[in-house]
């Protein structure tokens, strides 16, 4: 066991130091330096994580808990640095670590030109340590650190271009809307240690049956059953990091970091966080159906709405934004639905084809000197041919085409949706089935129109196209490879089988996905039977009006759009939940603290108790000085008045 | 025979007469020093008849210190007067007044 330690303390270590050395001494390492201190740093991470991997899941080595560190103590709770490493975690660290992998090799190629290369080197890979510390954490602490590092590294990597002042609008945007979750996540977590009196994951879960069915008074007499409270809490902070509305506006404004890191941050790892953590946390969610059905219309709202918004969207980066969005709230879904393998899965097979999604988005990028409209783009197939086949896999699997990895998983969770009995699951599976039609409308209005049509480029971008180089195209096929396979070899063991073992605790009368998966034939058997449910239809459907209308027919999403006005206004404006969001929170967070600063500042501190006790003791003085006269016979009056008034005392009081 | 109280009594009146001529005099500053020099020559008289009264030689003593500091004090004030004269061209008490606030 002592050896496995070592495993994982390394594990986390490798990309810190990693890290530090690109960071702190980037100019003496030099570019190249920079480059391979972190790509093996994060190699080594990989390797480690997937001998635990082999070590968990294979092997079937018992679960590791053990701290390795106490931070303090202070009355009694310990605040320690520790691991929990189960299959769960074994899981999200060969997916962590191998998505960085890809990307770290590919920013070599996109970012060869970008004066702040040792930089973005430095802050990939202390995302990779954040993010390590947030899955390995066996405390609530430590994911409370993963948590903040991680959204810290974002914060920093969206506004790596700093001097764009959209860049740097869109990375406080980011903070701040994060701010916003990370409010309920913490105030889950002190509810948690006041109701638990730990903060250790195993001690907190031992105890959730005692602390089931206490009540906490809030909002007047009302009392809320306090795992509700903890879980609707803990959820916000998933819903501000996962992005769920209506704390998603700031992911699509992400997109104005480099892609690199909207693959790696944006859209494969740092966003599933949320996911993650509702997974690990499902002992306490599956107490209180209250928090799981918040959890289901949330997500399905996600799911459906923002899954529209990638419709209207040119921005070839901000259409796969909108579909990450749409996607994290399918993940969402099936944590609502208790179907937290399901959501897991999804997160895991997400993460390939989202990843490499976005870095053929970010190949298509750079052929195209930094120019991200859809419009001026078209015919790339016979240019990039890499660069298409692989965004080709990727969109296949993420509409959920049969044998693809989107399919297991996307399927999984719809069927764990219908059959689920938890309040809000009959809105959640028609948003679910109408988002699968959207998803493969979106995702091949985009295939169609890059890499498909007429070619829109002016004639100085279309005389340079070539694909681009082995540093960027590799990691494209690296991740092309599970975007296809992994479906179909995990579909068995994470959602028929018992895969994660008693990482994920699910009540009997919640398990919607087991009953389900009591029909599973095999992962072939599954991908024969798709072509009678409606799911497979819905997504063919996408795929053809895509089709229809982008390359059959390209005048006719014109004329909608002139004849749907008032729609297309909607979805371009985003609901209106920036303008919202602008108007109210951030206009009425101004208006207040300008009457605090009129009247709290100005005139209370500044006026009252500054100026105004320097002007009360001016005017104080003002009056006492007319006694000090200058004559000295008034001086020496004073005096004797003085002494007889003390003599007098002192007679009359000795007598 | 002279009793003790009468030492005191002609004590108290010199020192009544100082004070009243410190409150009284409101032109010449020379008096105001003289009618300090008569407080501490009140506050002298009254040491001797102690002294003298209670048989202890202690009180003697001090008016020597006393009428030492006097002296002393006599020439700085003089001293001080002509300074302040020869600056203010004055030595009218109530026209010394630049302490005013």
């Amino acid at each position: 066991m002592n050896n496995m330690e070592n495993v994982y303390l390394w594990t986390v270590l490798a990309p810190l130091i990693g890290a530090i050395i690109a960071g702190l001494f980037g100019k003496r390492v030099g570019r190249a330096g920079a480059h391979w201190v972190t790509i093996i740093g994060v190699a080594v991470a990989f390797v480690l994580s997937a001998i635990t991997f082999k070590h968990m899941v294979i092997d079937g080595a018992e679960v590791y808990n053990a701290s390795v560190y106490t931070w303090m103590v202070s009355e009694g709770i310990r605040f320690e640095i520790g691991f929990l490493i189960d299959n769960l975690t074994a899981m999200m660290m060969v997916v962590v670590t191998f998505v960085s992998l890809m990307v770290h090799i590919y920013t070599v190629g996109y970012m060869h030109e970008d004066p702040g290369y040792q930089r973005f080197f430095s802050y990939i890979s202390l995302f990779t340590f954040s993010m390590l510390m947030l899955v390995m954490a066996n405390n609530f602490l430590q994911l409370f650190f993963g948590w903040e590092a991680v959204g810290l590294v974002s914060y920093l990597l969206i506004g790596f271009w700093y001097t764009r002042d959209t860049a740097i609008y869109a990375n406080l945007k980011a903070f701040l809307v994060n701010r916003v979750g990370d409010f309920g996540f913490l105030l889950g977590i002190a509810a948690v240690l006041m109701y638990f009196g730990s903060l250790d994951y195993a001690t907190v879960f031992g105890q959730v049956e005692q602390v089931d069915g206490q009540t906490i008074t809030l909002f007047g007499d009302n009392a809320w059953s306090v795992i509700t409270v903890i879980c609707i809490l803990l959820f916000i902070g998933a819903m501000g990091k996962s992005a769920q509305v209506p704390l998603h506006v700031w992911l699509p404004d992400s997109m104005e970091g480099p892609t690199p890191i909207s693959a790696l941050i944006h859209a494969a790892t740092m966003v599933t966080a949320g996911i993650f953590m509702v997974a690990r946390m499902s002992p306490l969610f599956e107490f209180s159906e209250t928090a799981l059905t918040v959890v289901l219309v949330i997500g399905a709202i996600t799911a459906l709405f923002m899954g529209f918004l990638g419709l209207v969207q040119n921005d070839i980066k901000r259409v796969v934004a909108y579909s990450t969005l749409s996607q994290l709230g399918y993940m969402t879904v099936a944590l609502g639905a208790s179907a937290y393998a399901a959501g897991i899965f999804h997160l895991m097979t997400h993460a390939f084809f989202k990843a490499l999604l976005f870095l053929a988005a970010g190949s298509v990028i750079i052929a195209m000197h930094h120019e991200q409209d859809m419009r001026k783009m078209g015919g790339l197939r016979k240019y990039m041919p890499i660069t298409w086949i692989t965004s080709l896999i990727g969109s296949l699997a993420l509409i959920g085409t049969p044998l693809f990895a989107g399919f297991y998983s996307k399927d999984s969770i719809i069927e764990a949706v219908a059959h689920s009995q938890i309040a809000g699951s009959g809105f959640a599976y028609f948003a679910v089935l109408t988002g699968v039609f959207v998803t493969a409308l979106y995702s091949f209005r985009m295939y169609f129109l890059v890499f498909h049509g007429k070619e829109r480029m002016d004639e100085h971008t279309r005389s340079h196209l070539h694909e681009t180089p082995p540093v960027v195209t590799i990691p494209l096929i690296l991740l092309a490879i599970p975007s296809v396979i992994i479906g179909a070899i995990f579909m068995g063991d994470m959602i028929a089988g018992d895969f994660f073992r008693e990482a994920i605790f699910v009540l009997p009368e919640h398990d919607a996905l087991g009953e389900w998966a009591a029909d599973f034939h095999g992962w072939w058997a599954m991908a024969l039977h798709a072509f009678v449910t409606w799911p497979f239809w819905l997504a063919a459907a996408g795929v053809f009006t895509a089709w229809f209308l982008y390359m059959k027919r390209p005048e006719i999403p014109g004329r909608i759009q002139a004849r749907f006005q008032w729609l297309h206004t909607l979805l371009d404006n985003k609901y209106y939940a920036d303008r919202f969001n602008e108007i109210v929170f951030a206009g009425g967070g101004r208006q207040l603290g300008q009457k605090l600063w009129r009247i709290g500042d100005v005139k209370l501190i500044d006026g009252l108790a500054v100026n105004g006790s320097a002007a009360l003791v001016g005017w104080f003085a003002g009056r006492i000085r007319h006694i000090q006269t200058g004559y000295l016979f008034h001086y020496a009056f004073a005096m004797i008045i003085g002494v007889v008034v003390l003599l007098g005392l002192f007679v009359f009081l000795n007598q | 025979m002279l009793a003790l109280s009468d030492f005191l009594i002609l004590g108290a009146v010199m020192f009544g007469l100082s004070i009243a001529g410190i409150f009284i005099n409101r032109k010449n500053i020379i008096i105001l020093l003289m009618a300090i020099e008569l407080m501490l020559l009140a506050v002298n008289m009254n040491f001797i008849a102690f002294s003298h009264f209670l048989g202890d030689t202690a009180g003697q003593v001090f008016v020597f210190f006393i009428l030492t500091v006097a002296a002393a004090e006599a020439a700085i004030g003089l001293a001080i007067l002509v300074v302040l004269f020869r600056n203010k061209r004055t030595i009218n008490v109530t026209e010394l007044d630049s302490m005013k606030g």
